[in-house]
C-alpha cells in the first residue's frame, strides 16, 4: 500500500496499488499493428476477430479526436501499455486467484459482496478477467455470466452475431481504440422469460502505471427476461494518467427489461471515455444507471435506440466534479419506434474547479408516433469556482412526439448549512447530507448496499470542502 | 445559565440589535414580544450562529462558555437549540436520517444511539406530537405546511433535549389544537436544568406555557421587563404605551 498516494488524494480510499503485481506478458508501449496481432494470437481467437480488431485499429488512426467535449490534449496515445496480462488464468473460484489479486478485491469487499447480495461476480485486473463465478441455480436456468474472451470461446456463434452491432467500431474514435485491443469484460446472455432476481457484478481496477484498460461487454436478454448488471472501477493513483476506454453493448428483446448500473470511482488521473448504447426492442425496457464520482476526464454518453413499439429507455445519471476534474456525461435516447418513451435524469454536482457538462440528445425520427421523451438536469455548485454547461440537443422530425426539457442550477444555500448545523451537524456532514439529498432521486433506484456506498464515496469527497 | 450583555448585530450594514441586555436563569422561560421589525427574531438567530448576521459589539455567555465565538453546531452541541420561524427545506433527505445525524452529533461518537433506539424514541415523539408514524420518511419540511414545519420543528425540540429553547414564533401558522399540542410538548420540556426564550406575537401560546417573565423589544432593544401582565396588556392596547414610555424616558 502506498501512503504517499493515499495522502496526495486525501480521501480517495481506493488509492493503493498491488506492487507484489506480475505480469505474464506486457505489450511494448503504444499502439501498432503487432500489438493486435500478439493480443488476438496469446488469446487465441478466430481470424474474424481479428480482422474485427484491425479493421477498428485502421478507424482509430484515421478518426480525429473529437473536438466538441472534454480537454483530452493530455492523453498519450502511444505511452500507454495496452495489453496486461496478469499472471493468473481466470478463475472460477476465489481460492484459485493469486494472492496478490485477491488481496486488492478483498480490500475492495468483492468476496463479501459475492456471498450476500450478488447472483455472480466477475472481477477484472487491469486487462484480464481474473475471476468470473456465477452461482448454480442461474447456471441452470441457462443464464451464462463468463469474461468476454471465455464467452467468445465457448459461444462464438451468438457473440459472431452480436458483437459490434450496437457500436460499430466506426462509431467514435474511441468505440475504434476499444475494438481493435478490447480484452476482458463480461458476456451475459439471459434466456427467455428468465427473471434474474438479484444482481450480476463486475468489478474493474487498472492496478499498473500507464496502463489502459478496455473491457468490452455484450449483454443480450432474450424476451421477457430481466438482469441487473453493475459495474464498479476503481484504480490507484499514480502521477502519471491511466486510460479506461470500454464498450457496453445491450441488446433488450422484445419484453425484456435490462438495467446497468455504474459507480465509477477512478482516481483523479484516469481518462474515462466510454461508449455505452442499447438497442431496445419492441416492449422492453432499458434503465442506465450512471454514477461517475473519480476519473480526470470522463465522457460517457449512455444511450437507447428504441427500436421496438413501446419500448422504454431511461438513464438516470450522477456526476460528481471535483477539483481538477470534468465530467462531460448526459445521455441519447433515439425513437425510431411508434409509442416509445424516454426518461434522462442527470445531476450534477461541482465542487473547487471542478465542472461538469451535461451533453444530451433526444432524437425522434419520423414514424416514431406518440413518442414521449423528458429530460430533467440539475447541477449543484458548491462553491463560487465550480462552473457547470448543459448541452441539450432536440431533434424532432415526428409531430406527433412530446418531448419536455426541464434545466436547473442550484447553489447550497447558507440557510440550508446553518439550518443543519443549529441541529449539531458539523458543517462538511451537512454538506454532505444536503449533497445526498439532491442525488437521493437517483440513489434510491439502487440496491441499498449500492446506494449507501455511494453516499459514502461523496461524504468523502466532501471532507474539508469548507471551513 | 444566559447572560447577553450589549449585544449589537447587524446584517448587510444595517444594525438590527443595538445593545440587548438581558439574563434568563437555569430552569426559566421567558417570552418576548415586540412589533414587526423590532429584532426578536435576529436576537434569537443570533444566539444559535446565523451566518446572515454580524455581532459588532456585546457578549453572551452560556453555561460560562463564549457563544459568539462558537460554531452554530458547536453551540447545538452545547445545547442550544433554535426553532425556526421559517425552517428550512432539505430536498431528499428524510427526517428521520436527518434526526439520526441530529441525535447522534449532539450524543457524541460515544454514546450514539442505536439505530433501533433511535427509532424507538422517534415513534415515542411522533405520537407525543400526533404526527402520523410514517412522518419520518418525509422529506425535511419539504412541501410542509406552515404548520408542519412548526410541528416538526418542536419533533427536533423533543429529540435533542437542549439546555437552552429559543422558540421563533413558533406559533404563528398553528391553529388551535396544534397550538395546544405544541404548548403541551414545551410545558413538559421545562425542567429546572432548562431555559427557554419564546418569540411570539400572541397571547395565546404565552397563556399556555405561562413564562416566569415577558420581555418587550423595541428597535433593537428590551425596553421594558415585567410578568404576565406587560403581555396582557400588550395584547390588549398593543405597543403605543411601550413607544410613549420610551420617548419619555428618552427626554
Amino acid at each position: 500500500m502506498s501512503d504517499r498516494a493515499t495522502v496526495e488524494l486525501g480521501s480517495y480510499s481506493a488509492g493503493w496499488n498491488d506492487p507484489d503485481a506480475k505480469y505474464s506478458f506486457r505489450s511494448e508501449r503504444g499502439l501498432n499493428e503487432s500489438v493486435v496481432r500478439q493480443m488476438s494470437e496469446m488469446k487465441n481467437e478466430p481470424a474474424w476477430m481479428l480482422d474485427f480488431r484491425l479493421r477498428s485499429l485502421k478507424h482509430f488512426r484515421e478518426r480525429p479526436m473529437p473536438y466538441w467535449g472534454a480537454d483530452l490534449s493530455g492523453l498519450d496515445f502511444d505511452d500507454i501499455y495496452y495489453y496486461l496480462k496478469p499472471d493468473a488464468e481466470n478463475s472460477r473460484t476465489w481460492d484459485d486467484v493469486p494472492d496478490a489479486i485477491k488481496d486488492t478485491f478483498e480490500k475492495l469487499g468483492i468476496p463479501e459482496a459475492e456471498r450476500t447480495v450478488l447472483a455472480g461476480v466477475g472481477a477484472q485486473y487491469d486487462s484480464e478477467s481474473v475471476y468470473h463465478n456465477l452461482q448454480q441455480k442461474w447456471k441452470d436456468l441457462g443464464v451464462v455470466f463468463l469474461d468476454m474472451d471465455s464467452g467468445l470461446r465457448e459461444y462464438e456463434d451468438i457473440v459472431r452475431e452480436h458483437f459490434g452491432t450496437v457500436i460499430p467500431p466506426e462509431d467514435n474514435k474511441f468505440s475504434a481504440l476499444n475494438s481493435a485491443v478490447w480484452s476482458g469484460g463480461s458476456f451475459v446472455y439471459i434466456p427467455k422469460g428468465v427473471y434474474l432476481e438479484i444482481p450480476l457484478q463486475a468489478y474493474f481496477r487498472i492496478n499498473a502505471d500507464k496502463a489502459g484498460q478496455f473491457e468490452r461487454t455484450l449483454i443480450i436478454a432474450d424476451e421477457g427476461s430481466f438482469v441487473h448488471y453493475i459495474e464498479g472501477c476503481t484504480a490507484p493513483v499514480y502521477t502519471t494518467d491511466s486510460l479506461h476506454s470500454a464498450v457496453v453493448e445491450i441488446i433488450a428483446k422484445p419484453g425484456s427489461r435490462v438495467r446497468y448500473s455504474t459507480v465509477q470511482n477512478w482516481s483523479s488521473n484516469v481518462y474515462n471515455l466510454v461508449t455505452k448504447r442499447a438497442v431496445a426492442m419492441a416492449g422492453s425496457t432499458v434503465e442506465w444507471l450512471d454514477g461517475n464520482i473519480g476519473s480526470k476526464v470522463t465522457m460517457k454518453y449512455p444511450s437507447v435506440m428504441l427500436v421496438g413499439e413501446g419500448a422504454t429507455g431511461e438513464v438516470l445519471s450522477i456526476a460528481y466534479a471535483n477539483d481538477g476534474q470534468h465530467q462531460d456525461t448526459g445521455a441519447k435516447m433515439i425513437h425510431v419506434a411508434p409509442g416509445t418513451t424516454s426518461r434522462i435524469i442527470a445531476k450534477s454536482i461541482s465542487k473547487g474547479h471542478g465542472k461538469s457538462t451535461y451533453r444530451g440528445l433526444v432524437r425522434v425520427h419520423n414514424g416514431a408516433r406518440g413518442a414521449k421523451s423528458n429530460v430533467e438536469c440539475d447541477a449543484l455548485l458548491i462553491d463560487e469556482q465550480s462552473r457547470t454547461d448543459t448541452y441539450p440537443y432536440i431533434e424532432i422530425e415526428e409531430d406527433s412526439a412530446s418531448v419536455g426539457h426541464e434545466a436547473r442550477v442550484s447553489r447550497v444555500s447558507e440557510q440550508q448549512l446553518f439550518y443543519l448545523q443549529s441541529r449539531g451537524i458539523p458543517e462538511d456532514q451537512a454538506m454532505a447530507m444536503i449533497v445526498s439529498g439532491f442525488i437521493e432521486p437517483i440513489t434510491k433506484e439502487l440496491p441499498l448496499e449500492y446506494a449507501v456506498e455511494l453516499n459514502r464515496l461523496i461524504e468523502l469527497e466532501m471532507e474539508g470542502s469548507v471551513g | 445559565m444566559l447572560k447577553i450583555e450589549g449585544l449589537r448585530a447587524s446584517i448587510e450594514d444595517k444594525e438590527i440589535l443595538r445593545g440587548v441586555d438581558l439574563e434568563i436563569p437555569a430552569g426559566a422561560v421567558h417570552g418576548i414580544m415586540g412589533p414587526n421589525g423590532s429584532g426578536k427574531s435576529t436576537l434569537v438567530k443570533v444566539l444559535a450562529g446565523d451566518p446572515a448576521y454580524t455581532v459588532t459589539e456585546g457578549s453572551v455567555s452560556y453555561k460560562g462558555m463564549d457563544l459568539l465565538e462558537m460554531e452554530p453546531d458547536e453551540r447545538a452541541r452545547s445545547g442550544v437549540f433554535l426553532a425556526f420561524q421559517y425552517p428550512m427545506e432539505i430536498p431528499g433527505v428524510s427526517i428521520a436520517n436527518f434526526l439520526r445525524a441530529a441525535v447522534n452529533s449532539i450524543r457524541g461518537p460515544e454514546n450514539e444511539l442505536p439505530t433501533f433506539q433511535f427509532y424507538a424514541l422517534l415513534q415515542d415523539k411522533l405520537r407525543e406530537l400526533q404526527l402520523d408514524e410514517f412522518w419520518g420518511n418525509r422529506y425535511v419540511n419539504e412541501g410542509f405546511s406552515g404548520g408542519e414545519k412548526k410541528r416538526n420543528e418542536i419533533l427536533q425540540m423533543l429529540l435533542l433535549e437542549p439546555g437552552l429553547c429559543l422558540l421563533d414564533e413558533t406559533d404563528s401558522g398553528l391553529d388551535v389544537d396544534a397550538l395546544k399540542i405544541v404548548s403541551d410538548g414545551v410545558n413538559r420540556m421545562r425542567s429546572p436544568e432548562r431555559s427557554m426564550l419564546i418569540v411570539t406575537h400572541y397571547m395565546r401560546l404565552l397563556d399556555y406555557i405561562a413564562p416566569d417573565r415577558c420581555h418587550i423589544m423595541l428597535d433593537g432593544r428590551i425596553v421594558q421587563s415585567g410578568d404576565i401582565e406587560l403581555a396582557r396588556r400588550i395584547d390588549s392596547e398593543g405597543y403605543e404605551f411601550i413607544r410613549t414610555g420610551v420617548a419619555e424616558t428618552n427626554v
